[in-house]
C-alpha cells in the first residue's frame, strides 16, 4: 500500500489539469451554443424564441449526472465508440450553453429599451445596431455571472469522473484506492478545487461591484 | 442504425422507480428543510454577528460554494464514520444520513448567501424604526428584515431548491437507493440502458416543474400582493 506523501499530491495536481482543460472546453463550446441560443431567446422569430426556451428549459430541468449518462450511452447505442471526453464534452456543452444562453438573454433584455430606440432612430440596420450599441452595453453586464458560472462549470466537471472521464476527481479515487487515506486524498481534492474557484469567485463579485458603482 | 428502443422491460420495473423516485422526493424535502434553516442562521451569523460569527459563517459559504459537491459528498461519507469511531461510539451511519448531511450542508451556503442579498437590500430606516420601538434583535430579525428579505429573494430561492433536487442524483454514488440508484439497477437487469435513462430523466423534469409549481404557490399564499411580479 502506497502512503499519502509529496508525490501522490503532485499525481492530483497533474489530474487537475484535466480539470482545467474540461472546463475550458466547455467554456469555449457552450459559449458558442450559449451565444446562438441567447440570440434564439431574444429573435423576433416566435418559432425560434419557443425552440430556444424549450431547449433551456429541458437542459435547467434535468440533472446533469442524467444528461451525462444519455450522451454517454446514446453516442454508443448509434455506434459511436468515442473517448470518454467527446461524450463528457458534449454533455457540458449542453448543459453550459442552457444556462450561459439564459444569463446572456437576461443581459441583452437589460440593455434600456431607448438604446434599441435611439439607434433605430439613428438609422442603423438590426445587426448594425445589435453589434455597435446593444452588444457592448449587455457584455458589460453579462461578465459577472458568466465568471461566476465559470466556477459552477470547474466544479460540475468532478461529475464527468462517474462516466469515466480521468480528471481530477477521477485522479482522486484511484488514489484512494492506491493510499487507503480517502481524507487526505478528499481534503487536498477540495483545497485544489478551492484554489481554481474561489480567486475566480472574488473576481465575478469584484466586477459584480463595479457595475454597481458605474450606475 | 438497427436499434430499436424499447420502453417495456423498463417499465416492467416500476416499482423500482417508484421507491426511487419516493427515495428522490424525501432527500429533496429533508434538504431543502433543513437547508433553508442552515441558510438564515449562517444569514443573520453574516449580517449581525462579531467578527468570529461573521469570519465562520464567510468560511462556511466560500469552502461550500467553491468546492464540487461530490467532493463534499465524500468528504462526510468518509469523515463522519471516522469521527465517529473517533469518538468511541459503534454507530455506523447508514448512506442515507451522510446524503442527508451533505446535501443541507452543500445547500446551506447557497442559501446563507441568497438571504444575506435579500436582508442587505432592506433599507436602513426600518431596522432603526424596529430599534425605536425598543424590539430585541431577534425580534427585529425575524419580524422585520426576514420576511421582505424572503419575499424579495425568493425566487433565486426557487432556484436554488430545484437545482439541489436535481443534484440529489449525485447521492447515488454512494448508494442511496433514489432514482439515480434504481435507474442504475434497472439498466443493469434489462440491459435497456438508454430507455432506462430516459425515462428517468422525464420523471426528474415532471419533479422539476411539480417542485416549481408548489414553490410559486407558496409565493403567492405567503405574498399575495407580489403574485403579478412573482416570476
Amino acid at each position: 500500500m502506497r502512503t499519502f506523501g509529496f508525490p501522490e499530491i503532485v499525481f492530483l495536481i497533474e489530474a487537475a489539469q484535466w480539470t482545467i482543460y474540461l472546463s475550458l472546453l466547455t467554456f469555449g463550446m457552450g459559449g458558442l451554443v450559449g451565444f446562438v441560443i441567447a440570440m434564439a431567446r431574444v429573435s423576433r422569430h416566435r418559432v425560434l424564441r419557443a425552440v430556444s426556451s424549450a431547449y433551456v428549459q429541458l437542459f435547467q430541468n434535468t440533472p446533469l449526472l442524467m444528461q451525462l449518462f444519455i450522451v454517454y450511452f446514446g453516442l454508443s447505442l448509434l455506434g459511436f465508440r468515442l473517448p470518454a471526453i467527446v461524450a463528457a464534452g458534449l454533455a457540458l456543452t449542453f448543459f453550459a450553453s442552457a444556462f450561459l444562453g439564459d444569463i446572456w438573454r437576461g443581459s441583452i433584455e437589460a440593455v434600456p429599451r431607448q438604446q434599441f430606440e435611439a439607434a433605430d432612430a439613428l438609422a442603423l440596420t438590426p445587426w448594425q445596431s445589435f453589434r455597435h450599441v446593444i452588444l457592448p452595453q449587455a457584455i458589460r453586464l453579462a461578465t459577472p455571472p458568466t465568471v461566476g458560472f465559470f466556477v459552477q462549470i470547474v466544479k460540475n466537471t468532478s461529475l464527468t469522473s462517474i462516466v469515466g472521464m480521468t480528471e481530477l476527481m477521477r485522479g482522486a479515487a484511484m488514489m484512494n484506492n492506491a493510499t487507503m487515506a480517502p481524507m487526505n486524498v478528499y481534503a487536498i481534492v477540495c483545497l485544489i478545487y478551492f484554489v481554481i474557484c474561489f480567486p475566480l469567485s472574488v473576481l465575478s463579485r469584484k466586477l459584480e461591484s463595479r457595475l454597481n458603482v458605474g450606475r | 442504425m438497427d436499434y430499436v428502443l424499447q420502453f417495456g422491460p423498463v417499465f416492467q420495473r416500476f416499482d423500482l422507480i417508484w421507491s426511487g423516485l419516493l427515495m428522490t422526493v424525501q432527500l429533496s424535502i429533508v434538504a431543502i428543510v433543513a437547508g433553508f434553516v442552515i441558510g438564515v442562521v449562517f444569514a443573520r451569523m453574516r449580517t449581525e454577528g462579531g467578527a468570529v460569527a461573521r469570519g465562520i459563517a464567510a468560511v462556511y459559504v466560500e469552502t461550500i460554494r467553491n468546492t464540487p459537491f461530490l467532493a463534499q459528498l465524500f468528504m462526510v461519507t468518509f469523515g463522519i464514520p471516522q469521527f465517529i469511531a473517533l469518538l468511541g461510539m459503534p454507530i455506523r451511519p447508514a448512506p442515507y444520513w451522510l446524503a442527508i448531511i451533505a446535501l443541507s450542508v452543500n445547500l446551506g451556503a447557497y442559501i446563507t448567501e441568497i438571504v444575506r442579498a435579500g436582508i442587505d437590500a432592506i433599507p436602513r430606516p426600518q431596522v432603526e424604526a424596529a430599534e425605536s420601538l425598543a424590539l430585541t434583535p431577534t425580534q427585529i430579525f425575524l419580524r422585520i428584515k426576514l420576511p421582505p428579505a424572503l419575499a424579495k429573494v425568493f425566487p433565486a430561492l426557487t432556484s436554488q431548491f430545484i437545482l439541489q433536487m436535481l443534484g440529489s442524483s449525485i447521492v447515488s454514488v454512494i448508494a442511496v437507493q433514489e432514482l439515480t440508484s434504481a435507474a442504475g439497477r434497472i439498466q443493469s437487469e434489462t440491459f435497456r440502458t438508454f430507455e432506462t435513462y430516459l425515462v428517468v430523466t422525464a420523471l426528474y423534469f415532471g419533479l422539476a416543474f411539480l417542485l416549481r409549481a408548489i414553490l410559486v404557490s407558496i409565493a403567492a399564499y405567503a405574498w399575495p400582493w407580489r403574485r403579478r411580479s412573482a416570476n
